[in-house]
């Protein structure tokens, strides 16, 4: 084990989170009422992913900047997780949606054709999307400075393309998911009430402390594995 | 403005109404039963963590050895 004391506060704010999650008092909406909780879950995921994609990015740029491999592993690895944190994030809201989108007068079939319109949605699916490109476009490169540089390169332009897909469009029209065209979802006052921030927050640092800490070991992984083929 | 006022206090109005006949799992947290919820979660947590602190354990000791 290695420099533990943010892997200890990470899991601790998790066991936080999973007890006073479901034990405190949430607004009594009629729309989600108790599903409410899953914003300590399912926006951390998006939180955590975006939180690790950003740390992605500077890796990439710190790579182009030293051309140090060490930089170039960390950043695949970072992505690698983000995805992994957004593919929950996309899986979670689908289940959350199933129960509170779907149009009780119509089937699920039918009511599926407004929730698959979402911008939130379609959004999101853009932004994995170009991200699982750079793992595609990383791994079909043979030599190794070349796949490192392309890469980095290829992954400040899927951070660029965060800002159109998931914070600016999605925020300009108007959607069933909170944060539609008046404002953030989650962090807007109406979206959460004040004792829910208490665990909000403290979540979404438990969440991406738990992502950084499967993030480097991958890349220790990795650089044993690397050593390993220089022998 | 005014207008404003009457459309918030009503708004207002029918959020409160409205907020005591929401069903919620009330009757879960009367007779407990939550705690039983929380448990489950809790020892599937435990377990992920352990597995982490395992194979953090592992590396290290593939570190030390190279």
């Amino acid at each position: 084990m290695r420099k533990s004391w943010w892997k200890i506060l990470g899991v601790l704010l998790l066991v936080y989170t999973f007890i006073a999650g479901l034990l405190i008092q949430v607004p009594r909406n009629p729309q989600l009422q108790e599903t409410i909780r899953n914003l300590f879950f399912h926006v951390c995921m998006w939180f955590g992913m975006m939180i690790l994609f950003i740390v992605s990015f500077v890796r990439a740029i710190m790579y182009l900047r030293t051309s140090k491999p060490i930089h170039d592993i960390a950043s695949r690895q970072y992505a690698g997780v983000g995805i992994l944190f957004g593919l929950l994030g996309y899986l979670t809201g689908a289940i959350w949606m199933s129960y509170t989108w779907i149009d009780s007068n119509k089937s699920i079939f039918n009511s599926f054709d407004s929730i698959a319109r979402e911008p939130k949605l379609i959004g999101a699916a853009i932004a994995l999307l170009v991200y699982a490109a750079y793992l595609v476009l990383r791994d079909s490169i043979q030599d190794i400075d070349k796949r490192a540089r392309i890469s980095a390169v290829y992954n400040i332009f899927a951070f660029a393309m965060l800002f159109p897909s998931i914070w600016i469009i999605p925020r300009l029209l108007d959607s069933l998911h909170p944060g539609g065209s008046q404002g953030n979802p989650a962090l807007d006052p109406g979206s959460a009430s004040a004792n829910m921030r208490l665990v909000f927050y403290p979540a979404i640092a438990g969440w991406t402390l738990i992502g950084v800490w499967i993030a480097t070991l991958k890349i220790r992984m990795k650089l044993i594995h690397e050593q390993k083929l220089s022998q | 403005m005014k207008k404003l006022i009457i459309f918030s206090t009503f708004i207002f109005f029918t959020c409160f109404a409205k907020a005591q006949d929401v069903k919620m799992a009330d009757i879960m947290k009367e007779n407990g039963k939550i705690y039983v919820v929380i448990a489950i979660m809790l020892t599937i947590l435990a377990g992920l963590i352990l597995y982490l602190i395992r194979l953090d354990r592992k590396i290290s000791k593939l570190e030390k050895n190279k």
